[in-house]
């Protein structure tokens, strides 16, 4: 089982939720893949028992063996690489490189071009309670956390077990990636213009993947711009948490929603206990 | 008239009013293009009313196509894939559209041709007025990918237009995080505005944001939202400041006002007084940095 919280707009309340999920379900594991900015150890506080460096290959080109034919920039799609033949000078820029292997592929002579790592991030693995905790984290300066998060989605998941999945906001390739192996996807939104357009954008995603997903309607202030609009897209509104300064002012000190407000303990394990039920494949 | 000028608002964590700050931004600078380089989500057309809108289609990467009447199903484009974008699918080979990269290595290698290249339309840029001035905003198209060459895109729209129309400053709300979209909207900027909150979680992100502008060596200034929910946490943004040598700009309550303003569409600066003085100690505290380069 395999659970994703995403959102379109950022700041909406995702880690709040899928921290307390996480709390609620018994035994599970819980994956912060908003590995441009993960902060679900913040609630958590897990205890990290291991830190994997995350490597990406890229191309390491001998100059003296390189005979400059230009034929792997040609092949970069990404721009990463020129060749300048009259100052017999090969440049590398592997901020752009997309470690595709392409060059490396096309590369005609033998030894001018090897493949080495180069770290861009790192997976970390601990345990808070009875949670298991994994995150992924680029480096600051990385361009893209697509590598880090298919990596962890293809390696560390175990589908036979609860997952929960804090993604990336936003609607591009960070949150497909995330949310690609999900078996149910929970959206949080808030009740403004500018939660509801975003939710739209999310939705379509969800559609499109032809995934099963739920509403969660973070800071409600008992309007319903979000009620109406679920509706006609025929998708539930799960959940419903008010909109509250307490639980700004505990969030601010890293205290999870679940702790803070206990009365929400009952409403996130039915919550849980109901996707599990009726999505779970175990 | 000089340089153009950019100022880009970030913030890292998503969330924290970087609309607010930017659209009441927009307020007060008279002479401006205003850029929503959010692609993914973008909010500040919510609030600008913007008319006689023009479309362009953006297209993106290509991405892989095979032919399974050519293919011989030899199975070296699977092995060679670095995004597992190749499936079987009863037994023919087929590339899944959203984990394509679009490398196109497994055209090279494809000993019987049977792969070609095509061009994705990923999203679209548009132009728009509003009485604030010229607005450029973008949409990708959900799911869609280049959003960092949609930033560009819209970045060097709004160059043009300043350049042709004279126009001193570009306005440019920022997407979250740090990654591609982000460093896109930065590169080239002369300022950048981050907004955060007074919380573990937006300490932590403007942390990284700040090692990002600083990695670019971009002049930045802190305006703490909220600021009044977490007095302890917004000392130690003061601090961290004051230590890294950035300045914060304002400090903005929490306010029910802005909320409603927000829910009504409205620019929440023009009704909410709790705002309006610390935006303009924001562009008094830019204005005042322009003025002070421009004199060296």
């Amino acid at each position: 089982m395999f659970i994703a919280v995403a959102s379109g707009k950022g700041g909406t309340g995702k880690t709040i939720v899928s921290t307390s999920l996480a709390l609620v379900a018994k035994k599970c594991t819980y994956i912060d893949l908003d590995v441009e900015e993960p902060n679900g150890h913040i609630l958590l506080k897990p205890e990290i028992e291991k830190e994997v460096p995350f490597n990406l290959k890229i191309p390491k080109i001998d100059e003296h063996v390189c005979t400059f034919c230009g034929k792997c920039a040609d092949a970069c799609v990404y721009n990463a690489i020129s060749i300048i033949p009259n100052l017999k000078k090969a440049l590398f820029y592997p901020d752009l490189c997309h470690s595709c292997g392409h060059c490396t592929y096309v590369c005609p002579v033998n030894g001018a071009m090897e493949e080495v790592y180069r770290e861009i991030g790192k997976i970390r693995l601990g345990i808070s309670k009875d949670i298991k905790f994994i995150e992924g984290r680029i480096d600051v300066g990385v361009i893209s956390g697509v590598p880090i998060i298919s990596w962890i989605v293809n390696n560390y998941i175990d589908f036979n077990e609860i997952n929960i999945v804090d993604s990336a906001p936003g609607t591009s390739c960070p949150v497909v990636e995330s949310v690609k192996k999900s078996d149910y996807i929970m959206l949080v939104t808030e009740p403004t213009p500018f939660g509801l357009s975003d939710l739209k954008l999310a939705v379509e995603i969800v559609k499109n993947m032809g995934k099963k997903a739920g509403i969660i309607v973070n800071k409600d202030r008992g309007k319903n711009i979000i009620d109406d609009y679920a509706k006609t897209v025929n998708i539930p509104i799960l959940l419903k948490i008010p909109y509250s300064i307490e639980i700004q002012e505990s969030y601010s000190k890293g205290i999870p929603l679940v702790e803070a407000m206990p009365e929400m303990k009952g409403k996130f394990g039915e919550l849980i206990d109901k996707i599990i039920c009726e999505n779970g494949k175990n | 008239m000089g340089k153009i000028k950019e100022i880009v608002i970030l913030s890292g964590k998503g969330g924290t009013g970087k609309t607010t700050v930017a659209a009441s931004l927009a307020e007060l600078i008279h002479d401006k293009i205003i850029v929503d380089a959010d692609v993914d989500a973008a909010n500040m057309y919510l609030l600008m009313e913007p008319e006689n809108i023009k479309e362009t289609e953006f297209k993106g990467k290509s991405i892989a196509n095979i032919n399974t009447s050519i293919c011989t199903s030899c199975n070296l484009c699977k092995e060679l894939c670095r995004f597992n974008a190749i499936e079987v699918i009863n037994g023919d080979y087929v590339v899944e559209d959203i984990s394509c990269d679009g490398c196109r290595l497994c055209q090279t290698a494809c000993p019987v041709d049977a792969i070609e290249m095509v061009e994705q339309i990923v999203g679209k840029w548009i132009i728009a007025d509003t009485r604030f001035g010229d607005f450029i905003y973008a949409r990708l198209n959900p799911g869609g990918e280049n959003s960092g060459n949609l930033v560009a895109m819209v970045k060097y729209q709004s160059k043009l237009i300043a350049e042709e129309k004279n126009i001193s400053t570009i306005l440019i709300d920022g997407p979250p995080g740090i990654g591609c979209p982000v460093i896109a909207s930065l590169s080239g900027s002369d300022y950048v505005i981050v907004v955060t909150e007074p919380s573990f979680s937006g300490i932590s992100d403007l942390k990284r944001v700040l090692k990002l502008t600083e990695h670019f060596r971009i002049k930045t200034g802190i305006v703490v939202n909220k600021f009044d929910i977490n007095i302890e946490n917004t000392e130690k943004i003061e601090k961290f400041a004051q230590e890294n040598k950035v300045e914060v700009l304002a400090k903005i309550p929490h306010s029910f006002c802005i909320i409603e303003e927000i829910s009504k569409k409205s620019i929440p600066s023009t009704n909410c007084e709790e705002l309006k003085k610390p935006v303009i100690e924001i562009y008094n505290k830019i204005k005042d940095y322009f003025e002070a380069e421009m004199a060296n």
